[in-house]
């Protein structure tokens, strides 16, 4: 990418001009969406794709969330109940978190970020798009063929030989989503390696493009492993291969070995985009320069490589030696290491800070909040002991759900607020979302913190009934599901109404300095009207300033200093 | 790699900020500066895509990995039922091949078009001849009744005997030499009767009998055996299409000295698809 000369000597003014050309507007018709080669139209429509996914996954949860409100069958018998909990952690995990963030918002925002006209493998992108929706196909072929009753985990010998329900029809999906993740991983790591602009090394990034990096690496590592485990697991139930089973010479828990190694790093593959967000919104909405750059940077590629050594940890009462539980175990604390690095860096970037509550903030600070009590219950996971009592009780249903909702899903949301204003060019209703965010955050507590009694209790997970003492906190968690409801269709609303009646969005609504900020809302087809601006610091936030006539940041003049360094650079 | 978007917009010439000629060059992709980078990154995306098929294939090595420490008589003993001949003619097939292959991106780099299609060519011959000794192969283990898992039920004919450790022979041909000592009617070697056919038939499933029992587990053995071979083969036959695809790409005279990347990249797949069989070979036909 060619440098060229950034000092802005006068006050740039935002896009004011009538109906410009953008990359919404420039071409029309199915056809110039559903086979663009444009990163920010793939971007929109994985975007759309995933609600409606995440529509699918919330109708399961909210059925088996009702007849759990109360003992006894009340709405479905138990075999139904078993779909419900399968359904609605398949659809979740493989067609809604895995993809959310890296796929909605990294396609749309990491070639601007990087001053690049798209990412790498523009077709291959699409292909990724177009395997989710084969794969997607493929779970509605599941719902549509008999279901699915074995866990999102298809646990053998169970998922090989004694259900007659869809498992290789579900199984097939997941293996081509997986192929879906694996080429979004290829196309943002080459993207990253070889697009960077001159001047921006590794390390002056912004810290999304590290998280985006940290996943894909994962995602290229793992993913395949999942691809052979399922296609052992299709074989083996379709033509008795025998891998899994005793009888033929082999092993049930093998399968479970395979599965993890691939599912442990799967969630961080679910929290790293999350927490590259949330970089971004705290270092903006604090109006300071993100602290500990270097130990966040590093941090996130700390927790993709500690997480491939840890599957073991849910494997603890499986049969697994005591010497290697331990080794599992001890591993396990020390991932947990890099992640309490960055919330206490977020801290303190907020401390002394100028905290605009904005909703991409509040979103942000729930995350905080909620990732923390997700990440300190998983310590109790971790240890042996405990472990042994939690393991497939509500406790591990309540841990999960908070880093995996309350941490990704957040992050995703805050992420979506906070580009609303770049992607749509429109500006949202800020109050509503705010409230709809804490009707959430709301919902979401009174939904999950009791399940942390519920299994200290002892209450068991997948069971579609349960006594009587179990009732009280079931039924509270039911309530939280459905204020958790009402405030998600809140923020449908609020997003959709800004469609049709929002604001025109300036061209830098929050003043953040990353490369996507310097460039018209929504941005042109090639990203950049002209050369790209030179980089820069990511976060060096006090070259904007607010404008309260057009209620929007703006670029001030460079200081002599910086005009000096610039000339540097250009000598390059 | 040429962009083919849909999504052109009328005023592209203007977006793009410059007015250099190497956005009119069909090889050079939009999205790139330079042909430098455009190479550098196929390269380096299609070895990210080869250490995914490698951790894909990891899981079958390592399966064979726990299974052979675990019984390693079952190994020893099946190993018998693979025809080290056919493997080793596959081995010098695909090594060939390779070097085709190899061959294939020199002549793309000298703009030696007649030797690019020619090298594309015998690769692909090469592995047709592969999934043909391939096919040899597995029909006979069909007809030996040799099949993974639940499908394991070998012909009495068929069965390798071991005596005290030792590997004997297959049943059918020990079954053969005996009688045709003990009989001077039988003949060692040639044609045979039905009657001598029928002879030679029970003969062998008394010889299975008294020989050590067959090791339990051996159907995991032909599991493995016939999903990492058939995975592979799976891979090959990938291959086939992608450096025919790239022949006719050739064919139309798309490549050049500088831009031959699909040349390349198809080239590299294609080497991996041969280091993983010049794996598979020793693990599976070697093992002594």
């Amino acid at each position: 990418m060619s440098s060229t000369t950034t000092a802005t000597p006068t006050t740039t003014q935002p896009h004011q001009s009538a109906p410009e050309e953008n990359y919404l507007n420039c071409s029309s018709g199915f056809l110039s969406w559903f086979f663009t080669l444009d990163h920010k139209r793939i971007g929109i429509m994985y975007l759309v794709a995933i609600f409606a996914a995440f529509g699918l996954g919330g109708f399961f949860a909210l059925a088996l969330r009702t007849e759990l409100a109360q003992a006894g069958q009340d709405i479905m018998d138990m075999n139904v109940y078993n779909q419900m909990f399968t359904l609605h952690g398949a659809i979740m995990v493989f067609l809604v978190i895995i993809p959310s963030i890296p796929a909605a918002l990294g396609n749309f925002v990491l070639p601007i970020m990087l001053g690049a006209k798209d990412v790498a493998f523009p077709r291959l992108n699409l292909f990724s798009f177009h395997l989710y929706v084969v794969g997607a196909i493929f779970f509605v072929l599941t719902l549509m063929g008999g279901g699915l009753d074995t866990g999102w985990t298809f646990y053998t010998p169970y998922s090989t030989g004694h259900t007659d329900t869809m498992v290789t029809t579900a199984v097939l999906g997941a293996f081509i989503l997986g192929f879906s993740s694996i080429f979004t991983g290829i196309n943002f790591m080459v993207t990253i390696h070889k697009m960077r602009p001159q001047g921006m090394g590794f390390f002056n990034m912004p810290l999304f493009l590290w998280g985006m990096y940290a996943t894909a690496v994962i995602q290229v590592l793992a993913t395949p492993v999942l691809g052979i485990t399922l296609l052992m697991l299709a074989i083996e139930r379709n033509f008795g291969l025998g891998i899994f089973d005793p009888a033929l010479g082999g092993d049930p828990v093998l399968f479970q070995h395979f599965f993890w190694f691939y599912s442990h790093p799967a969630v961080y593959i679910m929290i790293l985009p999350g927490m590259a967000v949330i970089s971004e919104i705290i270092s903006v909405f604090s109006r300071k320069h993100i602290f500990g750059y270097k130990f966040i940077a590093i941090s996130s590629i700390a927790i993709a490589l500690f997480g491939f050594f840890v599957w073991g940890h849910h494997m603890f009462t499986s049969g697994q030696s005591t010497a290697m539980s331990t080794i599992f175990s001890a591993i396990t604390f020390s991932v947990a290491v890099p992640s309490a690095i960055k919330i206490f860096n977020w801290m303190t970037t907020m401390y002394k800070g100028e905290i605009i509550l904005k909703a991409p903030m509040v979103w942000a600070l729930g995350f905080l909040w909620l990732f923390g009590i997700g990440g300190l219950t998983g310590l109790f996971l971790g240890t042996m002991n405990t472990d042994v009592y939690y393991h497939d009780t509500y406790f591990v249903v309540a841990h999960f759900h908070y880093v995996m909702v309350g941490g990704t899903l957040w992050a995703f949301f805050g992420g979506i607020y906070y580009w609303w204003p770049k992607i749509t060019g429109k500006m949202y209703e800020e109050k509503p979302a705010i409230i709809a965010s804490l009707v959430s955050l709301v919902g979401f507590n009174v939904l999950f913190f009791p399940q942390f009694f519920l299994g200290n209790m002892g209450m068991p997970r997948r069971y579609a009934d349960y006594l009587p003492k179990y009732e009280f906190w079931h039924l509270v968690s039911t309530i939280g599901a459905y204020i958790l409801l009402a405030g998600l269709l809140m923020v449908l609303w609020n997003l959709i109404r800004s469609l049709t009646s929002g604001g025109k969005a300036p061209q830098n609504p929050w003043g953040a300095n990353t490369l996507e900020w310097h460039t018209p809302s929504p941005p042109p087809h090639t990203n950049f009207e002209a050369d790209p601006p030179y980089a820069g610091d990511p976060y060096a936030l006090d070259h904007w300033a607010w404008d309260p006539e057009t209620q929007s940041y703006v670029h001030i003049a460079a200081s002599e200093q910086e005009l000096a360094r610039v000339e540097g650079h250009d000598a390059l | 790699m040429s962009s083919t978007s849909t999504a052109a917009p009328a005023d592209s010439a203007e977006a793009h900020g410059h007015g250099h000629d190497h956005h009119h060059d069909p090889t050079l992709a939009h999205h790139f500066d330079s042909h430098e980078q455009q190479f550098d990154a196929g390269k380096l995306g299609i070895w990210v895509f080869l250490v995914t098929e490698i951790l894909f294939f990891s899981g079958l090595f390592c399966a064979y990995a726990i299974w052979r420490a675990n019984h390693p008589e079952v190994f020893h003993y099946a190993h018998h039922y693979l025809d080290t001949k056919w493997g080793a003619i596959n081995t010098v097939v695909l090594l060939v091949s390779s070097l085709t292959a190899a061959w294939a991106v020199r002549s793309a780099q000298l703009g030696d078009q007649k030797g690019l299609q020619r090298n594309l060519l015998i690769t692909i011959l090469c592995a047709f001849g592969f999934m043909g000794i391939k096919t040899i192969e597995y029909t006979a283990k069909y007809h030996h009744g040799t099949l993974p898992g639940a499908n394991f039920h070998p012909h009495a004919d068929s069965m390798i005997l071991i005596e005290d450790g030792e590997f004997v022979g297959v049943a059918k041909d020990v079954a053969r030499q005996e009688l045709a000592a003990m009989y001077p009617d039988m003949p060692a070697e040639g044609e045979l009767t039905a009657g001598q056919e029928e002879a030679v038939h029970l003969y062998s499933a008394k010889l299975v009998e008294q020989a050590d029992p067959v090791p339990d587990s051996v159907p995991v053995f032909f599991s493995i055996y016939f999903f990492m071979t058939g995975l592979h083969g799976v891979h090959v036959v990938a291959g086939i299409f992608a450096i025919f695809w790239v022949y006719l790409r050739a064919r139309r005279g798309e490549f050049t000295k500088k831009y031959f990347g699909a040349v390349d990249y198809v080239a590299l797949y294609w080497h991996l698809v041969d280091l993983i069989w010049i794996y598979l070979f020793p693990l599976l036909y070697l093992i002594s």
